[in-house]
């Protein structure tokens, strides 16, 4: 309860904003900054909650946006359908690449990860039927009756996404799978000899990530009417959804969102007012400040009341 | 009295003056008109990009020194998209939402302008083209007018194919950039190959981040094809100059280039220098080619680029520029408005005059009557900017109506045989 | 793609010298991280910036290796600079930092790519010199001056670095600080000095391989993120702590990338370094040579 009634919340602000009369801008920018609150949410599932830091968020997410892309060209798929195949190919590549990295320690299994980035973005630059490299220009459906725009409809799917993850984290965060992923976290082969079982729940995380991951790529190619390989693949989502959970903190179902939330928006308004370049430099920065001075990141300062709410 | 005379004639004087005096116009009290757009200044583009937003510049001083559109004054607003086709969907979409323009003008090059063509066709919005190749035949958007000179991927390889059959060619190699522009053209060109009997002997697409071509280049020499048809972008372009002079290219070629972007840069023409010989590639306006007051525009466009420091000699986008402004004048002073249909339909329905030449566009947008010139590169020296003013530089050798000479074959020869 | 027998062994001869070529810039990396075990994925970020570096110098007139040289000592104190702030903040705090030392080093890695778009634009930047440009005619093959002088520099530096490290009082502690640190503290050499020495030897190399970078092809900042494939891939694939490794393992992603740029495009060539690092890992992640 404590939960669920701040979140229906939400989402019900959040549709009262969608058919206000706010500039169409801010939803532009929104889209971005609920984007990064799910990726963010599912990097930590995986990442900081069992401690296997995953680089290759792009390689989910371009998955997830390119199955979005093939349905759409192909049946043209109506966006919820989009959305769920995303989530499908997502945990499908999240399966498979657990089952080739997961014996990987620490910095070899980030390697992997980013070769996986890199291996699916050569083989979308290679399918001609998505672009290659070139790309595609998608003419997107009219938009449905209450909302103004399809970006403003968008926004509003990106929330209960949004929620739908950080209430997956949260029920992983608090179940026994949270609690095996801890035990794998803090050493791992302490767990294996008291029969934990390890490979499976490792498996479970990265599969459950990779779901999320997929499921936040596909209304990307919607959002931006284009699709092309690489900026969809870019690193920069890899950066971002590892940033935020290290800014805001990875023990919690709250640190990624806060990080994320506090993260993105400020690169959306130095885009708006500087450049787009400092707001790469503002990710580095940021992940590296608090990566030295507050390894807890931002909720490390609240661990307490934490604590207790964890349990 | 005499005070108060004194100060209205004083007051009336001085208005006088005000308007006698160029450059100090009173403009209506309404707001600004705005036009705004994103241009590649940095990244592959950005060299041909520059030399075009000071052919805009100077088309919005000429017009504000007139008074304006409809007697407001024009306000210029330009974001770099850095030639990231991932750039353009946020800027416009900022110059839409948040900037709020009356007027939009594409980025230069059809690889920033692809992403924009879904979201101004749901807008609704007039939107200038820049140099773009077919990047409309997708979305098919009719408010779209393109300032450049050609059509269809047919307009622009006839006479590539064709100067290389009379020069007795049989086959071709295709390597094409994976870039909208590239492949649109190459798709074309395939065809095209095929319909007038030219047999392929080889086709690649490299992807656009490609910096080493000599594999590519020593695929192409075993493949002994006699035309060589390239579709790049300003540092593939580069690349593959060089590596053609690093390694060669094989004695039978006879015709090599046909499409490659950024060949036609000051900055670039003048870094390859003599490397460039032989190389017969396409262009918008060589010297010689008459066009009303283009050389007074260039002379202009000559002072003020030294300035700036661009690209000095201005021939390939900054005329068509210029014109994209002059469109929107003669538009937006014939329909009295800025309304964005009003201004297609005007436009659909008029021939527009401009110092590129008469345009008239056909219902995709494109030019009715394409104007694109092959040209074969000659005797050119290292190191001298200035001895691209000369005609004979670039021989025009398509269309006849601008032909200045006959093509130089074997390649090996053109180049000056090494 | 049409095979000929001239085109393969063209593809081999290409193929040796792009080798030579990965395994020079690989292996500052093999130091940092296949003795050190430092998770440094800014070493190809670094090696750009060396590009870039060489870039400014060699504007003054000077040859590109030779700025690359002058460059060396600089980078020495950057990578003992960086040693110490990676010391101090992570390795001091045991391995659940470690995961944060990875992250640190990524931000570094952004930190530099971005630094360099804001200083020069993200225009490609190249060097001129009297070797790039023309090739040595072999009969039918021509192979470019530019990739033979990074070979001939690629030889060197190997060699050099693997005759320190064996000969070399301290480069001998720094293989030892790989094997067995606490015997190494022993004999009273301070292992942290000792790593740090080698963290400023292995980025002071990344300078020269930086240069080498910007002769072979034009640089441009967003390159290192290609990098950090092959770089790793050759490291991982000789096996940590093996520099002569290096050498094999560079010629094998060198071989195998030309092959694959050869016959089956330009498109699948990015691919090869990735792909082959991930067989590697998934089969036999020790390497071909490691210890």
């Amino acid at each position: 309860m404590k939960f669920w009634l701040p979140a229906v919340v939400i989402v019900l602000a959040a549709a009262g904003v969608a058919v206000s009369r706010i500039n169409e801008y801010f939803f532009f920018a929104a889209f971005v900054v609920l984007t990064y609150v799910v990726l963010a949410t599912a990097w930590n599932i995986l990442g900081g909650y069992a401690g296997y830091v995953n680089f290759g968020t792009s390689a989910f997410f371009g998955v997830g946006a390119y199955t979005a892309v093939v349905l759409f060209k192909w049946l043209g798929a109506p966006l919820a359908v989009q959305i769920a195949a995303g989530a499908a190919m997502g945990a499908l590549l999240g399966f498979g690449v657990g089952m080739l990295t997961l014996r990987l320690r620490g910095i070899f299994f980030a390697i992997a990860t980013v070769a996986v980035i890199f291996i699916m973005e050569t083989l979308m630059i290679n399918w001609r039927y998505v672009g290659g490299a070139t790309g595609l220009q998608l003419l997107r459906p009219e938009a449905m009756a209450p909302f103004g725009s399809y970006t403003r409809m968008l926004f509003l799917v990106m929330t209960v996404m949004a929620v739908a993850a950080v209430a997956l984290a949260r029920y992983v965060q608090t179940s026994w799978i949270g609690r095996g992923l801890r035990a794998i976290r803090d050493s791992e082969e302490a767990a294996e000899a008291s029969g934990v079982p390890t490979l499976r729940l490792k498996l479970v995380a990265c599969v459950l990530s990779g779901a999320l991951m997929g499921a936040a790529g596909a209304p990307m190619p919607m959002y931006l009417s284009f699709i092309e390989p690489a900026s969809t693949f870019s690193l920069n989502y890899a950066i971002g959804a590892l940033a935020a959970p290290m800014i805001g903190g990875t023990t919690h179902w709250l640190g990624p969102v806060v990080g994320a939330l506090l993260l993105v928006t400020i690169q959306q308004i130095v885009t708006v007012t500087i450049s787009s370049e400092i707001n790469v430099l503002v990710v580095g920065v940021l992940l590296v400040l608090f990566v030295v001075l507050a390894p807890d990141g931002i909720l490390g300062f609240f661990k307490r009341w934490l604590r207790a709410s964890s349990r | 009295m005499n005070f108060t005379r004194r100060k209205v004639l004083g007051a009336a004087g001085a208005a006088a003056l005000a308007s006698a005096v160029p450059g100090k116009r009173v403009f209506a009290q309404q707001g600004a008109v705005k036009i705004g757009m994103s241009m590649p200044q940095t990244g592959p583009l950005g060299a041909g990009g520059q030399a075009a937003l000071l052919a805009l510049r100077i088309w919005v001083d000429d017009v504000n020194q007139k008074g304006g559109l409809l007697g407001r004054k024009v306000d210029f607003t330009v974001y770099d998209d850095q030639t990231n086709p991932a750039n353009t969907p946020g800027i416009y979409t900022k110059l839409i939402e948040i900037d709020k323009v009356d007027l939009l003008i594409a980025p230069y090059g059809t690889v920033p302008t692809a992403p924009i063509m879904p979201l101004v066709k749901e807008r609704g919005l007039l939107l200038m083209g820049n140099f773009s190749f077919q990047v409309n035949a997708r979305a098919q958007h009719d408010m779209w007018f393109n300032n450049s000179p050609w059509n269809d991927a047919s307009s622009w390889s006839d006479g590539f194919f064709e100067a290389g059959k009379k020069a007795g060619a049989k086959t071709v190699a295709i390597l094409a950039a994976d870039n909208d522009f590239a492949q649109s053209l190459a798709n074309g060109a395939r065809t095209l190959a095929q319909k007038a009997d030219i047999k392929s002997v080889y086709d690649q697409n490299y992807p656009p981040a490609t910096t080493d071509f000599s594999s590519l280049i020593r695929g192409i020499r075993a493949a002994k094809p006699e035309i060589v048809f390239v579709m790049s972008y300003p540092n593939d372009s580069v690349a593959i100059v060089r590596a053609v002079n690093e390694i060669g290219v094989g004695s039978q070629v006879q015709l090599f280039g046909g499409g490659m972007v950024g060949l036609q840069f000051t900055p670039i023409m003048s870094s390859l220098g003599s490397l460039l010989n032989g190389i017969t590639n396409y262009n918008s306006y060589v010297p010689g080619m008459k066009y009303p007051g283009i050389e007074d525009f260039l002379q202009r466009y000559s002072k003020r680029a030294a300035e700036a420091k661009v690209d000095p000699l201005g021939f390939y986008l900054p005329p068509f520029n210029y014109a994209i402004g002059q469109i929107l004048e003669q538009a937006v002073n014939a329909t009295k408005t800025l309304d964005q249909k009003k201004l297609a339909a005007w436009l659909h329905a008029n021939e527009v005059k401009t110092i590129v030449g008469a345009i008239r566009w056909d219902k995709n947008g494109e030019w009715a009557q394409p104007r694109v010139v092959q040209a074969q590169f000659r005797g050119i020296v290292d190191k001298d900017v200035e001895q691209f003013r000369q005609p004979g530089k670039q021989v025009v050798i398509y269309p006849n109506d601008y032909k200045t000479g006959e093509l130089i074959t074997p390649f090996e020869k053109a180049r000056g045989g090494k | 793609m049409a095979f000929s027998f001239d085109l393969l062994t063209e593809a081999l001869l290409f193929g040796v010298l792009l080798g030579c070529f990965y395994a020079a810039v690989s292996i500052g990396l093999s130091v940092s991280f296949g003795l050190l075990d430092v998770p440094n994925v800014a070493h190809p970020a670094i090696m750009v910036l060396g590009s870039y570096g060489t870039y400014v110098v060699a504007s003054h007139g000077l040859d590109p290796i030779v700025a690359g040289v002058v460059l060396m000592p600089v980078f020495f104190v950057l990578g003992i600079l960086i040693y110490r702030f990676y010391y101090e903040s992570f390795e001091k705090r045991g391995t659940e930092a470690g995961v944060r030392g990875l992250a640190f080093f990524f931000g570094i890695a952004f930190i530099i790519e971005v630094g360099l778009i804001l200083v020069f634009g993200v225009d490609q930047r190249t060097v001129q010199a009297p070797y790039i440009g023309s090739s040595l005619a072999l009969g039918e093959y021509r192979i470019p001056y530019r990739m033979l002088v990074a070979f001939g520099v690629a030889l060197v530096l190997t060699f050099a670095l693997t005759l320190y490290l064996s000969k070399t009082f301290t480069g001998r502690a720094i293989k030892a600080v790989a094997q067995d640190e606490p015997a190494l503290r022993l004999m009273g050499v301070n292992p942290v000095r000792i790593k740090q020495w080698a963290f400023g030897i292995a980025t002071g190399v990344s300078a020269l391989a930086g240069a080498m970078l910007i002769i072979v092809g034009p640089v441009e900042p967003a390159l290192d993120r290609l990098y950090i494939g092959r770089t790793f891939c050759v490291v991982v694939l000789a096996g940590l702590g093996s520099m002569t490794g290096t050498l094999g393992a560079g010629l094998i992603l060198g071989i195998s990338e030309s092959i694959v740029l050869m016959f089956f495009g330009a498109s699948w060539a990015p691919a090869v370094a990735f792909g082959l690092l991930l067989i590697v890992l998934g089969i036999r992640p020790q390497g071909l040579f490691g210890r």
